[in-house]
């Protein structure tokens, strides 16, 4: 791994000593390879308007004009005309769209992974609907085959390979989980041959966030769920959905639906982690080659559908919240209703951001932002959009569902020596069960 | 054979091939991938994917409120010239006897003059949508030479049209000749530039549609 700088003086990491024609060659298959209908009606839409620009944060907060969504993929669009499009013979043919070049790949790795989190915004915003992110993510494959990936993130996808998460060995994650269960006092379950729910991870659990580990333990066991934590699949957070290595995304979803399978569960519960629901809830059956044979649901939704079903009840705040919407689960991922009732549960009177649910803006972090020390000045740079919105709602409390959002917020705040503190809606549950 | 007759004739009889084989050509590449069959279980009460893709083109007739703010000129420009195009094409009469000799078909129009200011309209517009690209820097970045091109070729028959009508800068018949030619370099590039919006629009809008609307999120 080494970081280095192109002519233009962009910094970009590279893995591994192939030849940049190998790695050029490599980056254009691997992001022809699997190049769905919907991908290419997207890659012959765009009218070059400019809209998708003052949907995204990083082109928002520093006004840069290469923020511009649709030019993230601008290597890839190249390939795409020249390889895949209706009229790629005739583009050949006349060498009128030449072949990327590697200085285009290495200079465009930070608009692909550091000035993207993957927040979909833009999608939102684009009159013929393009999904801009869902296509970065598509070129992320390309990246990662190429070896230019930033460090940090490849960091993350070699200790998963080794680990099974990016965070701890599995071989201590059955004790991280009866330590956090004793400190914490309530009982666990770890491995247990058959239940009813499985209850999988992202870093943050193992990390920053270990008391969630308990927290959603204390709400199964007060419903008198069965249920357990499995050592075989547990980590949920998919770090290859993130980095573009599709094998790894294979690997690790398989990983957790075969666990889920083999105990028998009917659900299983993904942590806080908004990616581990795009990664488990919308894209498992691609990689696990049918119908997921078992529910796959978010944190937020299993609360939602015990406070809904009236199986806890909840201590009321009386107070003011506002919420952070993590993109994958709402704007990506459709459950904008079910924190909002398990707020309303929780007595907290919620007062939405003027961007809010859908259209909600991004913590910055997703898509690997947060991991990738790297983009850490842009990060901040995009953090001010959310600050003001916090401020603007002047609540009581602050929460959010995702825990990397929490964490990128929390060190947003930090950073901005500003004294905020972000509330996990897991946590609050837990902690306010009517006994 | 004079410039009138082969531009109505030859020209126009081989640019409506080449724009209809293109069209085909270039929907069939696209439609012909394979689509990635998401066996995911749809969120409760999805509606059907035809009736997403559906809301989906409607929807995004008009931005969200958030993004309207900086994109309102983009927009009411867009539309100031889209209007403008189709009432110019569809609704000055002597386009409609033309269609109607072309096609046997014929609707009303609307009074010349009227037709004429919209005309006018809409090159103004058309100017103003290519100022914006040439000064905005995140258009000047984007843009392609499809975008001027598209540009050129949309301005020119509109600016034709409007000295035919006007009998202005030369022989009614060479305008009106040089006024057809430059529909018929329209309809030879528009299949193979960003014109084909036209069709792709709901396509595009269509699939994400169909996207969003299984996961039970709004577009
Ligand atoms: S997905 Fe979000 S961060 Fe990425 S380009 Fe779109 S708006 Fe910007
Ligand atoms: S908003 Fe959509 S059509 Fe407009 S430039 Fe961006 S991607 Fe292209």
């Amino acid at each position: 791994m080494t970081a280095k700088t192109t002519a233009s003086g962009v910094a970009y990491d590279v893995q591994g000593d192939r030849a940049d024609s190998e790695r050029r060659d490599a980056a254009m298959q691997a992001f022809v390879r699997d190049f769905a209908r919907t991908a290419a009606i997207h890659m012959e839409s765009c009218l070059r308007c400019g809209m998708c620009a003052t949907a995204c944060q990083f082109y928002v907060t520093t006004g840069d004009p290469k923020y511009t969504p649709i030019n993230k993929l601008r290597p890839f669009e190249q390939a795409y005309h020249r390889h895949i499009g209706p009229f790629a013979p005739i583009y050949r043919l006349f060498g009128l769209k030449s072949n990327v070049s590697i200085e285009m790949l290495q200079e465009w790795e930070a608009l692909i992974y550091d000035a993207c989190s993957l927040c979909g915004r833009c999608t939102l915003a684009c009159p013929m609907g393009i999904d801009i992110s869902e296509l970065i993510k598509e070129a992320r494959h390309g990246m990662y085959k190429a070896g230019l990936v930033p460090d940090r993130l490849e960091l993350m996808d070699r200790t998963t390979k080794a680990w099974g998460s990016p965070a701890s060995p599995s071989d201590d994650f059955a004790d991280i989980v009866r330590d956090t269960g004793e400190e914490n006092g309530v009982p666990v379950n770890v491995d247990l041959p058959k239940a009813d729910y499985v209850i999988t991870v992202a870093p943050a659990e193992l990390t920053e966030h270990t008391k969630a580990l308990t927290d959603i333990a204390k709400i199964l066991n007060k419903i008198g769920a069965s249920w357990t934590y499995s050592t075989a699949g547990f980590e949920a957070s998919n770090i290859g959905y993130i980095n573009g290595d599709l094998d790894l995304q294979e690997k690790m979803t398989r990983k957790i639906i075969d666990n889920a399978v083999a105990v028998g569960a009917h659900t299983l519960i993904l942590p806080e982690c908004g990616h581990a629901y795009g990664a488990a809830r919308w894209e498992a059956s691609r990689w696990y080659g049918k119908k997921v044979p078992v529910r796959v649901i978010h944190m937020t939704e299993f609360l939602a559908e015990v406070v809904n079903g009236g199986k806890v009840k909840l201590k009321k705040f009386g107070e003011t919240t506002s919420f952070h919407d993590p993109c994958q689960l709402v704007r990506r991922g459709g459950v904008k209703q079910a924190p909002r009732d398990v707020l309303k549960a929780l007595g907290l009177e919620l007062k939405e951001f003027e961007d809010h649910g859908e259209l909600g803006w991004c913590c910055g972090g997703g898509g690997g932002v947060v991991s990738n020390v790297r983009a850490d000045p842009l990060r901040f740079k995009a953090f001010e959009i959310k600050r003001k919105q916090v401020e603007d709602a002047n609540t009581q409390h602050f929460v959010t569902a995702c825990g990397q959002c929490r964490i990128t917020l929390t060190l947003g705040a930090k950073h901005a020596k500003w004294d905020q503190k972000v509330e996990s809606l897991l946590e609050l549950v837990a902690d306010n069960l009517e006994d | 054979m004079d410039l009138l007759a082969f531009a109505r004739g030859p020209a126009l009889s081989f640019s409506l091939a080449i724009f209809v084989l293109g069209v085909i050509w270039r929907l069939v590449g696209v439609l012909a991938l394979s689509p990635w069959n998401d066996l995911s279980p749809p969120r409760e009460g999805a509606p059907p994917n035809w009736l997403s893709a559906i809301q989906a083109v409607f929807r995004k007739m008009i931005p969200h409120r958030t993004f309207l703010t900086a994109g309102m000129f983009t927009t009411a420009n867009g539309y100031v010239f889209h209007i403008g195009l189709a009432i110019v094409v569809l609704l000055f009469v002597p386009h409609i006897l033309f269609i109607r000799s072309l096609f046997g078909v014929s609707w009303p129009g609307l009074p010349n003059g009227v037709v004429f200011g919209v005309g006018a309209l809409t090159a103004a517009s058309l100017l103003a949508a290519l100022a914006y690209r040439l000064t905005s820097p995140v258009l000047k970045l984007i843009s392609r030479p499809n975008d001027y091109i598209s540009w050129l070729l949309t301005f020119v028959p509109v600016v034709t049209g409007l000295a035919a009508a006007a009998h202005v800068g030369a022989r009614y018949e060479t305008l009106l000749a040089l006024h057809v030619l430059s529909i018929c370099a329209f309809l030879i590039w528009f299949p193979f530039g960003k014109l084909m919006h036209a069709f792709l629009f709901v396509l595009s809008r269509g699939a994400t549609g169909v996207r969003f609307g299984h996961r039970g999120a709004q577009l």
